[in-house]
Formats: structure tokens, C-alpha cells, sequence
């Protein structure tokens, strides 16, 4: 490997992208343990939950690896400000209710997929590598969340009207997901990852049929909240970070 | 344990020849080994015994996530995350079998659920003490799940043919957390002096109440002669706590730790430990409601509960609609 690669500063960026997202929804979900509607739905999302630890450690572990500092997995996701947090806004959201978290996720999960499908054929072999392993567990992720958000959206009158009403304050955080920066245009240009703008235009179609069938309307017109990308973050992502970290934080150097 | 305290009959056990033919063939079938399944004939105190007993643990997996769950977002690495979330995920999996296991004695889950969110049902006396520590994620593993191992290992071999398939597959996960357990307990004890008192503080916390997982010493348990009978108990109460202080004590030693018990010493002649009973005053307190998270413990299943039921009757709702729409298609 030679030592422009090592230190590739855009793939660095792409591997915390992916990995912080996969860390701050794995995070967020990972709340529920015991406390979800129904048994199922404990046992579905902590499955989920733990996908995307699993990724979260590939990911960061190949951040780590890219940047050379000798910086572990562990490092990266204990030991990182909010500001260095590349994950998109939409994973940082809350879990309010049921619905918002089952939004959420579907949000996510009908953007990565098909970002995981295209990433497996990256031109980097290790980025090839995740996807590959990533996108299986991302497919069954989209397959359920997706059943969830028709059933529940064409449900009875109250569950229509809960996942409406998450997808009214959600829908404004889809858009972060596929809109590219230089970042993303250079790691396009050289075939590390996809053009995010057409991985947008099959996100959007598939958004476009599932709330349909949902019988959901989405804003499409809202504007786009975004910056998490970039390390902008909402003020929810203080809080998680506080709790996630405050062990590694409380006891420097202890090993566990 | 998971099962304490479960009401049998409260009758004295029969002979064979005071029984009826049909109970008679029923306890030899039980003599025999040879497994009752759900369309066999059996008394009805058989039948209500073994509902209380696998619903009580099946309502201890479902309450037992909590106080780990209440680590999950804090877990101090990746590994211990992952680790974590998935032994969470393996005791809603263990409730959901149990579940399984009770309906097939004609008790539906819904049923069940209620009774343990009315407080009529009981789950374990240990799930109701706080995990205050990571090393409590530690002493939960080694300790609880130990205890529990002791408990479900007999229960394999349990009269009832469901329940003893379910916990054939339950045990095999149970021993992994064990193991994940007193992996955590190992670290904390190689680890800083913060760390090993950590280790210290969780094993005196919850070295009682694990005791107390076996159930009221077996002088008082009223319950257990008739459901040795059945085979739906196998070992006393006091039998199994006592392979549980017998297994458990030199994993103390070995990791450094006390056992907070001064009467705790070897005994050469009965080849096991002699240990202090545990405060049974606090057991019946802890069972009366008024242990230290019982409060907490229920809320959480009651909002659980009750802040789903939109979810679940929206899915309802659904399976409705398209039900109708197959048949207007037809």
C-alpha cells in the first residue's frame, strides 16, 4: 500500500460517514431493549441495533487504518468530539415515539441499501469488502422497516396518523443523505463510491412507492436539513455522545 | 432461577392407587420419563402449575432485559455493546419460547402479559435491583446467569415436552452469557484498583439476591413435593444453591474477590461450602413489591405495554383491511 493511499483524507471521511451512521442509529435503537410494543419488535431491533454495530466497527476500524494514527475503532467512537462525528442528522434524531423510530429507520434503510449495493463494487477493495458484508444485513433492515411503514401507515386511524406525523418531522432529514459534497464528488470521480445523485433518484423512487402504498404523504417540498455530514450537528447529538462516551471518558486508559 | 416460589396444588402428592385410570397412566408416563405433550391428558393442578411456573419465567426474560438493557447505551467498547445488545436480544428470544411453551397449555400470551402487568404473576426477585455499575453487567452474567444455568440444566429433563425442548435451546445460550459475565468480571479484576473495587462493590451487592434466585430454604417451600411428583421440579431449592455457593466460590477466589459472607468456609466432611442463608426477610419484601426497582421494573412494562398498543392494533388493523381486500378481489 503506498502512502497517498494510507492517508487518503476523502475515503477517511467516506469510512467515518458510513461508520458514524451505522454507530449513531445502532445508539439510538439500542434504547429500546425491553421496551418495544411487542417482544418481536424488542428482538427485531436489537438484531438490527446489532448490524450496525458490527459495521460500525468495520468502518471505523478502516477509518482508523486510513488515517494512520493508530486510532482503534474503540478510539473513534469513544474518544471523538461531536464536531469530528460525520454521521447525517437523520440518525441523531430522537426516538419519540414508536413511529418516529420505525421512520427513521426506514428513511435510513432505503438510502443504505442501495448506497451498500453500489459501494460493493468500490474501486477500493476493503470498501468492497464492508459493503459486501454490510449489505445483506442492510437488505433485510430495508425489507422489514419498509413492511412496517405500509402496514402501519394503511393500519387503523391512529397508526396512519402517527407515521404521518413522523414522516412530517423526518422527511426534512432525507435529503442529507444523497446531497454530495467535494468529498463525495472526488471519491465518485475515481469509482471509490457511487454518484450519490443517482443513488438519490433510487431512494426517492422507492420512497415515492412505498408511501404511497403506505398511504403517507411525504413533504417532498420541505427543505433540507442537513450538515451532520460535515460535522454540524443538531444539539441532540451532545447528549448521545455524552452517554455513549462517558465511560471511556470517566476512566482514561482503563480497558474493559 | 427464574421460577421462585411457584403455588402448587397445595394438596399432598398421591399414591398411584388413589388416583383415577386416567391419572394413574398419566404419573406412570411421568415415572417412566416419557415426555406429556400439549393434547395429552393431564390433571388440571399439572396443568396450572407448569402455566405459573414457565409464565413466571417467561415474564423474568421479558423484566430481566431492563436492568442490562438499562447498560447498552453505556457500554464502555464496541465489542461490550455488541455483546451486550446480543444477550439482551437472546433473553426477549428465551421469553418468546416460553411464551410459546405456556400457550400450548391453553393460556394465550395476551393473558399472560396482563396478569404480569396487573402484578398478579411474578418474575424474579432479581430483576428488581438496579445495575448501578458496568460491573454489574458483569456480576449479572457470572452470578444470575449462573444461578439460572443451575436451575435450567435439571429442567431439560422437565415431564412437560415443550417446556423441556424450550429449555434445551435456552440453556446452550445461558452458558454463553456465563461465560460473557465472568469475562467482564475478569477484566475489571486484571484492571485499574477503580476497576477491581467496581468488581468488589457489584459482587456484594448482588451475592444475596442471587442466593435468593433458588427460591425460600426448602423447610419453606410448601410447593415443591407435589412438582418433584410431576417432574416439573427436579432439585430442592437448597440443593441447587448449594452447588451454586459450591461452583461459584473459588470463582471468587480466583479473581481476587471476597465473597461477602464471613461464614463462608469449606467443609471437608459434607465436600461443599457451609455459607450464610441469605436475609429471607428481604426476599418476601422484594416479592411483596417493595425491593428497590419493583416500581420501576413495572412502569417500564406497563408503558411498554400501553404505548404499543397503537402499534400493534395499527398492525391488526392492517391484516384487517387486507383480508377484505382478498376477498372482494375473489
Amino acid at each position: 500500500m503506498t502512502a497517498t493511499v494510507k492517508t487518503d483524507a476523502a475515503l477517511f471521511e467516506l469510512a467515518l460517514r458510513m461508520g458514524d451512521n451505522a454507530l449513531i442509529l445502532g445508539q439510538r435503537i439500542g434504547a429500546w431493549c425491553g421496551h418495544a410494543p411487542a417482544v418481536e419488535e424488542d428482538i427485531a431491533l436489537a438484531n438490527v441495533a446489532l448490524d450496525l454495530i458490527g459495521q460500525t466497527k468495520m468502518w471505523l476500524g478502516l477509518a482508523g487504518e486510513l488515517e494512520g494514527k493508530g486510532r482503534s475503532a474503540d478510539d473513534l467512537a469513544f474518544l471523538r468530539d461531536a464536531r469530528a462525528f460525520r454521521n447525517a442528522l437523520l440518525v441523531e434524531q430522537p426516538n419519540g415515539d414508536f413511529a418516529h423510530t420505525l421512520m427513521r429507520q426506514y428513511l435510513f434503510d432505503a438510502w443504505h441499501h442501495p448506497m451498500l449495493v453500489a459501494l460493493k463494487s468500490s474501486a477500493d477493495k476493503r470498501v468492497a469488502d464492508i459493503a459486501e458484508k454490510a449489505e445483506k444485513e442492510a437488505r433485510y433492515h430495508l425489507e422489514r422497516s419498509e413492511d412496517l411503514i405500509v402496514r402501519l401507515g394503511d393500519g387503523s386511524a391512529e397508526s396512519h396518523e402517527r407515521m404521518q406525523t413522523a414522516l412530517d418531522a423526518l422527511y426534512p432529514f432525507a435529503g442529507e443523505l444523497y446531497a454530495a459534497d467535494a468529498i463525495d464528488g472526488d471519491l465518485a470521480a475515481r469509482r471509490i463510491a457511487p454518484d450519490l445523485g443517482e443513488v438519490g433518484k433510487r431512494y426517492l423512487a422507492s420512497l415515492k412507492s412505498t408511501f404511497e402504498e403506505a398511504t403517507l404523504k411525504a413533504p417532498w417540498d420541505a427543505a433540507t436539513r442537513k450538515g451532520g455530514k460535515q460535522g454540524m450537528h443538531s444539539e441532540e447529538l451532545g447528549y448521545i455522545l455524552a452517554e455513549m462516551q462517558w465511560m471511556q471518558r470517566a476512566y482514561p486508559g482503563a480497558k474493559w | 432461577m427464574y421460577a421462585q416460589m411457584v403455588k402448587s396444588t397445595g394438596e399432598r402428592v398421591k399414591a398411584l392407587d388413589e388416583m383415577g385410570p386416567e391419572e394413574r397412566a398419566f404419573q406412570e408416563r411421568v415415572d417412566a420419563d416419557i415426555k406429556i405433550e400439549p393434547k395429552d391428558w393431564m390433571p388440571e393442578g399439572y396443568r396450572k402449575t407448569l402455566v405459573r411456573q414457565i409464565g413466571q419465567h417467561a415474564h423474568s426474560e421479558i423484566v430481566g432485559q431492563l436492568p442490562e438493557g438499562n447498560w447498552i447505551t453505556r457500554a464502555p467498547t464496541l465489542d461490550r455493546k455488541a455483546i451486550l445488545i446480543a444477550k439482551v436480544q437472546d433473553e426477549a428470544g428465551h421469553g418468546l419460547y416460553l411464551y410459546c411453551a405456556a400457550e400450548t397449555l391453553g393460556v394465550s400470551r395476551d393473558e399472560m402479559t396482563e396478569e404480569l402487568l396487573s402484578g398478579k404473576a411474578k418474575y424474579s426477585s432479581i430483576f428488581n435491583y438496579p445495575t448501578l455499575t458496568w460491573a454489574d453487567i458483569g456480576a449479572i452474567g457470572w452470578l444470575v446467569d449462573g444461578a439460572a444455568i443451575m436451575n435450567q440444566v435439571p429442567l431439560q429433563r422437565c415431564s412437560y415436552g415443550p417446556y423441556s425442548r424450550a429449555m434445551i435451546r435456552i440453556c446452550k445460550e445461558e452458558s454463553f452469557h456465563q461465560r460473557q459475565g465472568y469475562d467482564i468480571m475478569m477484566r475489571l479484576c486484571e484492571g485499574t484498583a477503580e476497576q477491581k473495587e467496581m468488581a468488589q462493590d457489584a459482587l456484594n451487592r448482588f451475592w444475596q439476591p442471587a442466593l435468593m434466585m433458588f427460591g425460600p430454604s426448602d423447610k419453606d417451600s410448601v410447593h415443591s413435593a407435589q412438582s418433584m411428583a410431576w417432574k416439573i421440579k427436579q432439585n430442592s431449592n437448597d440443593e441447587l444453591r448449594q452447588k451454586f455457593v459450591d461452583q461459584t466460590a473459588p470463582q471468587a477466589e480466583y479473581l481476587g474477590l471476597n465473597v461477602p459472607d464471613p461464614d463462608l468456609k469449606w467443609n471437608e466432611e459434607k465436600q461443599g461450602y457451609d455459607f450464610s442463608e441469605p436475609d429471607w426477610n428481604e426476599f418476601y419484601e422484594v416479592l411483596k413489591g417493595n425491593g428497590p426497582c419493583n416500581k420501576e421494573r413495572m412502569e417500564a412494562r406497563q408503558k411498554a405495554w400501553n404505548e404499543g398498543a397503537w402499534f400493534r392494533d395499527g398492525l391488526m388493523a392492517n391484516a384487517k383491511k387486507k383480508k377484505a381486500r382478498r376477498m372482494a378481489a375473489e
